[in-house]
């Protein structure tokens, strides 16, 4: 069978019971598209899926698993929120969730590196265990201060799989002297509408107007070793772990202070200037910092001296 | 989206080279086009990192305060750095410091002609933090690699008989500068050696 009847069958398959359509129409309309139109087969399959929900007056999560229609991706290829999609890999880590609507929380895993996952309680699914492998059908991509994530719901179908997965490393390692803390450091406040989570600008949300922000900690900084600059981003608990401050003794200060900026000051005095290592997944020109050393041995000086006599 | 235009690297350079560089230029006619100060050893600086040691501070100004530090490498040379009303945090850390002081500045290489025609090159602190021995170390050592690489790269593109250098900066360092760049290779040999001996004072014991 060629690759347009496979999908015309697979979609076929998800609709017959709603819509009086054979394989031939459905191929017949990616042939359109694919051959007449050179759109991606991915993107002809996803338009044509959508037409028939629209005609079946079905939503998309109605559909169900095996030839979801979704895109088959590996965790590096995540790079946008509120896809579907169907992802393979071992459940590496589970954490405590933190909230009764989280059933269970953790880092899934394949060959091109890990992503978080996220599996609500009223979608009452079978639970997952660490070390296992997994076909995860009909998830749902997010994204959270450019970390991506899948979260699994109602629809999605958890296969099992006997056989194991070398789980990628997707982190970069930058070192260098941190020259600058940029503005939107320190002690700042996010909008606290559902899925926004903007940094506030002078009380004010560019989506949402005025609003009563959520205090946080972050530092936007640029490391840099005469060669190379890396940009680099601090989250609340790598912010933390650097400088001591806590979240809550932040607003202390700034309390203290009435002024938020004294936050972004003290970090600045505290660490600018000073050598650094920090690892961690990259989004867009970001390293967001998983890890942080302070690099306070020198380097090898011999080994350069020698060099130094020789040229 | 906007596009953010790349982020100048900051140099790492000695104060012996630093203080050699006397040409500035822009790569474009925009008036807020980077300017470059030309490294003898043949490479652009918009931006400089250096860790030494702050030996004196002074308030230079006439009417508002106007922040004059000197930090000194480990071969003696000096940096001279000015911050004003424009630098506040700059400013009030060269006012507040007690020399001498291990300091960190990032800055950016400025270059003013004296009455008498010579060109004095200074820097324009962006921050200043005090920092520890191991840091100023760290960066002794980092300095010294830096330079050995842009001398290395200038030795290769000049080749033996001066032939001409494919190198932009390489190119136009040959051709704004006559120094003579074994001295920038004796400033790393001895800034290194400086070092090793710091370690061996600091090994021996009761000296």
């Amino acid at each position: 069978m060629t690759d347009l009847r496979t999908q015309a069958t697979e979609i076929h398959e998800q609709f017959e019971d709603q819509l009086e359509i054979s394989v031939d129409d459905v191929e017949e309309r990616l042939d359109t598209l694919v051959n007449e139109y050179r759109v991606p087969l991915s993107e002809a399959r996803r338009s044509v899926t959508n037409t028939y929900l629209d005609e079946a007056g079905m939503e998309r999560d109605e559909l169900g698993g095996g030839g979801s229609g979704n895109e088959r991706v590996q965790v590096a290829d995540v790079d946008a929120p509120e896809e579907w999609v169907d992802i393979k890999g071992e459940v590496t880590e589970l954490w405590e969730a933190n909230s009764d609507a989280v059933a269970q929380v953790g880092l899934f895993g394949d060959e091109t590196g890990t992503i978080k996952f996220t599996k609500w309680s009223k979608s009452d699914l079978p639970e997952l265990e660490e070390g296992t492998v997994y076909d995860l059908r009909n998830v749902v991509t997010d994204e959270y201060e450019g970390r991506f994530s899948v979260k699994l719901n109602r629809t999605t179908v958890i296969e099992e799989l006997d056989e194991e997965i070398e789980v990628g490393d997707d982190d970069v390692s930058v070192e260098g002297a941190l020259v600058d803390i940029q503005s939107g450091s320190g002690l700042i406040k996010r909008c606290p509408e559902e899925d926004c989570t903007r940094v506030l600008q002078n009380g004010r949300c560019n989506e949402h107007g005025e609003v009563e922000g959520e205090f946080d900690l972050r530092i936007k900084g640029v490391l840099d070793d005469g060669e190379e600059v890396h940009e680099i981003l601090f989250n609340q608990e790598a912010t933390e772990d650097l400088t001591g401050i806590t979240l809550e003794e932040a607003q202390e200060m700034a309390m203290d202070a009435l002024d938020t900026s004294v936050v972004a000051d003290e970090m600045r005095a505290d660490l600018l200037g000073k050598y650094y290592r920090v690892t961690g997944p990259t989004f867009r020109r970001y390293v967001l910092v998983d890890e942080v050393e302070r690099l306070s041995e020198p380097t090898d000086a011999e080994a350069v001296l020698i060099k130094a006599r020789s040229i | 989206m906007a596009t953010t235009p790349t982020r100048e690297v900051a140099r790492r350079v000695f104060a012996g080279e630093f203080n050699d560089a006397t040409y500035t230029f822009k790569e474009s006619d925009d008036e807020r086009a980077p300017v470059y100060l030309l490294l003898p050893t043949g490479e652009r600086a918009n931006r400089v990192f250096l860790v030494g040691t702050l030996m004196e501070t002074e308030d230079v100004g006439d009417d508002s305060e106007y922040w004059q530090g000197q930090v000194i490498d480990p071969n003696g040379d000096r940096y001279y750095m000015y911050a004003g009303q424009y630098q506040p945090d700059a400013a009030s850390m060269l006012r507040e410091l007690e020399p001498p002081a291990y300091i960190s500045v990032v800055g950016k290489p400025r270059t003013y002609e004296t009455d008498d025609g010579e060109v004095n090159v200074s820097i324009r602190p962006e921050s200043i933090t005090e920092v520890d021995a191991a840091t100023r170390d760290r960066w002794v050592v980092e300095t010294a690699e830096r330079t050995l690489d842009r001398i290395a790269r200038y030795k290769d593109e000049t080749g033996e008989d001066g032939d001409a250098a494919v190198d932009e900066y390489v190119a136009m360092a040959a051709e704004e500068y006559d120094l003579p760049i074994e001295d920038y290779r004796r400033q790393v040999v001895e800034a290194l050696e400086s070092l090793e001996d710091e370690k061996a004072v600091a090994a021996e014991p009761d000296a």
